[in-house]
Formats: C-alpha cells, sequence, structure tokens
C-alpha cells in the first residue's frame, strides 16, 4: 500500500506521473509512447511480454505464501499458516463477523473520504483562483499537513467523544489535506495559453473557470482524490486500534489481547486487499476520465 | 516611414509597452505606428525581444499598452473579442475536447443552435481538411493537423481579423512549407485581415503582401518592405529570382540592423 509516501508528495505534481508509471508497470509495458501501438509487444526494458510479467507476478506471490507456509510449520515466530488463516477467515465470514467489520471500516472512510474530497476541490478551487483566497487558507493547509492525522486523534476524541464522529473527522482530514493541496496545485499549473485562447474565442471568467480550469485541473483532483482515499484508509484502521464498537482495526487489537494471531493476520490481508481494491478503482475512473491527457 | 491608409483594420497609435521584471523595467515596444488595411495579409519578423508578440497580444486585447492605442476597425481595443482571432504557436487546443468540440467551442459560446452550429464546424473542418478527424482528441494529431485544428476553431466563430502568433514556429520545415499554402488557399477562400508573426524570413515574405521587420531594444518597427508578388503564391514563386530579391531584402533588413551584430556578440 502506498499512503506512507504519499503522504510525503502530496504536493508534488511531479509526483503523479511518477506513481502512476509505477502502478501500471507491472500491468503495462513500461512508458508506450502510443498506447496502442505498443501494448502487445515488449517494449521499454524490451524483453518480456506482458503475460510473462503477469505470469511472474503470480510467481512471485506464491513463493512468498510458500515461504510463509514454511516459516510457519517451522515454528520460527509462532506464526500461523496460511492453512489455519483461511480456515478462520472463513469462520469470520461465516458468523458475519468480518462483513460487519468490512462494513463498518469502509462505511467511517467512504463518509471521511467524501465529506473531505468535496469541501476539497471548492477549497483548492479558491486557493488556485483568488490571491486573497490562496493568502487565508494556505497557512491552514500546510499547517495541518504537517501534523498526521492521527496524531489529532486524542485531541478529537477528548472534544468530540469516542463515537463514529471523532473516527470520520480524521479521515475527512486526511481525505481533505491530500486532496486541496492537488486541487490548488492543478488550478495554478492550468496553460495559460488555454485561457487565453477561450477569452479570445468569447469566454469570460465564469465560462474559462467551468470549461477552462476544471477539467484542466481535473488529473490533479483525481490523483488527490486517491492519495486522499489511501491516507483515509490508513488513518481508520489505525483510529479503530484505539477505540470503537467494531471495524477491522478493532478487531485486531481485541484479537491481540486474546493473542488470537490468525484473526489479526485474517483482518491485515482484508486490509491489504480492499485498499488495493480502492486504490485500483479509482485509478481506473482516473484513467477514464483523463484519457484526453498526453501520456509520456 | 509607415503607411497610413483611410480605412484600417487595425491600427497602431504610438503603442509603447514596459514590463517590469524583478525590479527592471525595461520597454518592449516603443512608438510603433502601423495601419493594416481591411483583407491584408502583413508579416511581421524581426529578432527575438522586439516585441513583434507583444504587438499582437496588445491587438488581440490580451495585454494593456503602457501608453498609446490599438484600434480595431476604429474601436479602441479594451479586451479580447471575438472579432479578433488568434493562433498560437503552442495550437492552445483543449486537450480534453474533441477535434470536433474545440472547433465548436466559441459557437457555443455564441449560443448558436447545434444544427447550425454542425454546418459550420463540417465547413471549416473541410476547409482545412480536418474532416476525417473530427472525432480524434488532440494527443492524437500531428503538430501540423492540432495547427490546422486551431485555425478552423479560429475561423469558426467568424473574426475578421486573424492574429498569428508564430504558429508554424514548431512544425518540421516540409510541414510548415505544406501548412503556408494551406493557410493561403484557405485565405484566399475566405479573407481575412491577418497579422502573422513569425522569425522565418521564407514564411515573412512568401505569405504576405507587405512585411514590417521589427528592431530590438527597444521594439520598433525597423522597415516595411513591400511584396509585389501576386496572389495566390505558388511554388515557382518561390523559386524565382523576384522572391530570392525580395527575401535578400527581408534578410538583410532582420540581420543587418544597425547594433544587431553587437547585441548578439
Amino acid at each position: 500500500m502506498a499512503p506512507k509516501d504519499t503522504l510525503s508528495s502530496v504536493a508534488d505534481p511531479t509526483a503523479r506521473r511518477e506513481r502512476s508509471a509505477h502502478h501500471q508497470a507491472p500491468r503495462k509495458s513500461p512508458a508506450p509512447a502510443s498506447k496502442s501501438a505498443s501494448k502487445k509487444s515488449a517494449t521499454g526494458t524490451g524483453k518480456l511480454s506482458r503475460k510473462a510479467l503477469v505470469a511472474i507476478n503470480f510467481a512471485s506471490v506464491a513463493a512468498g505464501l510458500g515461504a510463509w507456509a514454511i516459516v510457519s510449520s517451522a515454528g520460527i515466530v509462532g506464526l500461523p499458516g496460511p492453512g489455519e488463516v483461511l480456515i478462520r477467515g472463513g469462520e469470520l465470514l461465516a458468523d458475519g463477523t468480518l462483513a460487519e467489520d468490512t462494513g463498518a471500516s469502509l462505511a467511517r472512510v467512504l463518509s471521511g473520504f467524501l465529506i473531505g474530497s468535496l469541501l476539497a476541490v471548492p477549497v483548492g478551487f479558491l486557493m488556485g483562483w483568488y490571491q486573497i483566497g490562496r493568502a487565508i487558507i494556505e497557512p491552514w493547509v500546510q499547517f495541518f499537513r504537517t501534523i498526521p492525522p492521527l496524531a489529532l486523534l486524542p485531541l478529537v476524541m477528548v472534544t468530540m467523544g469516542i463515537g463514529e464522529t471523532p473516527k470520520i473527522f480524521v479521515i475527512f482530514l486526511a481525505a481533505f489535506l491530500s486532496c486541496v493541496i492537488s486541487t490548488y496545485q492543478g488550478v495554478v499549473s492550468v496553460d495559460k495559453t488555454l485561457i487565453n485562447a477561450a477569452r479570445v474565442l468569447g469566454a469570460n471568467s465564469m465560462v474559462i473557470f467551468r470549461r477552462v480550469v476544471v477539467p484542466a485541473s481535473s488529473p490533479f483532483i483525481l490523483v488527490g482524490m486517491r492519495i486522499g482515499l489511501g491516507a483515509g484508509w490508513a488513518t481508520v484502521v489505525a483510529a479503530e486500534l484505539l477505540a470503537a464498537p467494531n471495524g477491522l482495526g478493532m478487531r485486531m487489537q481485541q484479537a491481540q489481547q486474546f493473542y488470537d494471531m490468525p484473526t489479526i493476520l485474517v483482518n491485515v490481508i482484508v486490509i491489504g486487499i480492499l485498499g488495493l481494491l480502492m486504490d485500483r478503482l479509482l485509478l481506473m475512473i482516473e484513467a477514464h476520465l483523463t484519457r484526453w491527457q498526453e501520456r509520456r | 516611414m509607415t503607411t497610413t491608409t483611410q480605412n484600417a483594420m487595425i491600427r497602431f497609435e504610438n503603442l509603447r509597452k514596459e514590463f517590469t521584471l524583478s525590479g527592471t523595467t525595461f520597454t518592449a515596444l516603443n512608438g510603433v505606428n502601423l495601419d493594416i488595411a481591411d483583407g491584408e495579409f502583413v508579416t511581421v519578423v524581426g529578432p527575438s525581444g522586439c516585441g513583434k508578440s507583444t504587438m499582437l497580444n496588445a491587438a488581440a486585447g490580451l495585454l494593456d499598452p503602457s501608453s498609446g492605442r490599438v484600434m480595431v476597425d476604429d474601436r479602441e481595443v479594451d479586451g479580447p473579442s471575438t472579432r479578433t482571432g488568434v493562433i498560437f504557436q503552442q495550437y492552445a487546443l483543449f486537450p480534453w475536447l474533441t477535434v470536433r468540440k474545440n472547433v465548436e467551442f466559441g459557437l457555443e459560446l455564441k449560443k448558436f443552435p447545434a444544427k447550425e452550429r454542425r454546418v459550420i464546424v463540417d465547413h471549416y473542418l473541410e476547409l482545412v481538411g480536418l474532416t476525417r478527424f473530427a472525432d480524434a482528441l488532440p494527443k492524437e494529431l500531428s503538430g501540423g493537423m492540432k495547427q490546422r485544428c486551431a485555425i478552423a476553431r479560429a475561423y469558426a466563430v467568424n473574426p475578421e481579423i486573424l492574429l498569428m502568433d508564430e504558429p508554424f514556429g514548431a512544425l518540421d520545415a516540409l510541414t510548415r512549407v505544406h501548412m503556408q499554402e494551406q493557410l493561403l488557399e484557405t485565405w484566399t477562400k475566405e479573407r481575412r485581415t491577418v497579422m502573422f508573426v513569425t522569425h522565418d524570413v521564407d514564411e515573412s515574405v512568401f505569405l504576405a503582401s507587405r512585411v514590417i521587420v521589427m528592431a530590438a531594444r527597444p521594439g520598433r518597427i525597423f522597415k516595411e518592405i513591400k511584396i509585389d508578388l501576386p496572389y495566390p503564391r505558388t511554388e515557382e514563386m518561390r523559386l524565382s529570382d523576384e522572391f530570392t530579391r525580395l527575401r535578400a531584402q527581408v534578410w538583410e533588413a532582420v540581420y543587418h540592423q544597425p547594433g544587431v551584430a553587437e547585441a548578439h556578440q
């Protein structure tokens, strides 16, 4: 999962390109000059076909699982084996615990993420579009950006209690901060020539905003949302470790007290898979909405 | 030195523009007087820093003069207008819109009904030879095709004036020659007043009926050279003695201005 590096590189628009290139690398051949031309043939490093790369992906995962099985059966660190974890996963699935926890964690992260992104887009636009807006908002964003949202949890719990509100709030904050900076970057980096081109075709400020600035910054906004979702996901699990009636993080914390290793591992794996799925989903949406972009 | 016609479409009146960059003020343009007649094709050529693009942007209403003014059809320019179409060197197509949608952009803003828009867009796409690429995205086009799309987009809102800022500057030499011919063909079919900024001497002579040569520091008009070659301009003309002579004349004016040699050393 990516959230660790994403938090630090939120403000860097070039990080975007590297990241998406990195994410696509295992699936597509790296850096296709034109998508259609080089999809099938191996380009870039030039030796392996896409099929071979996918096969290597699977082989790598299988090898990892094998190593895990060996380590656990040898009893080296007291780790339960894949089979045991799979059985525990089946039990948790059957008694509805897993569904309940997943639902609770997802509900928290999605509500925080949605509120955060929805608020971040207009605020980011205000910062990018109006100098005065930027002057007012920027110090706050820059300050809170340096604080890991989780570090605010004790404060938030004292002021907001231990219900859903403080958890959703820290997720909101995590999502908001990554998305707002990205949106702002998108607005300020809109090509001035495009704005002039619209002006000479008769566009007023409102039209320029709606038909040039918004679409031109959409790739940045989507990247911000993706980073925000990753950050939110990382935050929710940790927030649940502290105090929650349910959720994947809380279940792990509870299992830890009973030395219930299989349950912990089931939740770790579910967290990883869900995080990966959400990231891929947003990546697909992003690729679809920004397919007009020139990719190098 | 500058000609004054009765009915100038574009008139630069004592135009002066200063810029301040990190505390230092420099004069981009000083005392520019120029008339461009209705339907005339004028090229502006000169060394970098001579203010030729500044002049064009002032005519486009994209920047305010420090003093003096630009008149378009006897009205002072105080902002962009759909009467003056601009074509930029970097094409400035909206990358998220298809070719058709790009050309349609200005028409939508003018609230043309959809049916009418379609007819106009089809017409100009055909004029620049992009009919087959109507649904392509800009990223799928070559540089020359992008610029043809930009020309169609500028034409579509039916401006009286076309201001072109080194439109072929980013193209390779072969494409450039082809684009010049195509531009003149388009211009012959639908005549507009054109002010075309370039740094290419050949291009300035081939396209224009009048070449304005600028000088730098401060940017000003150095010389005007009339190009007495008939339209349509042909390939033979490009190779003719008369063309060579005019080309030499413009070359001389651009590259052997008093002070140029020193400034470049």
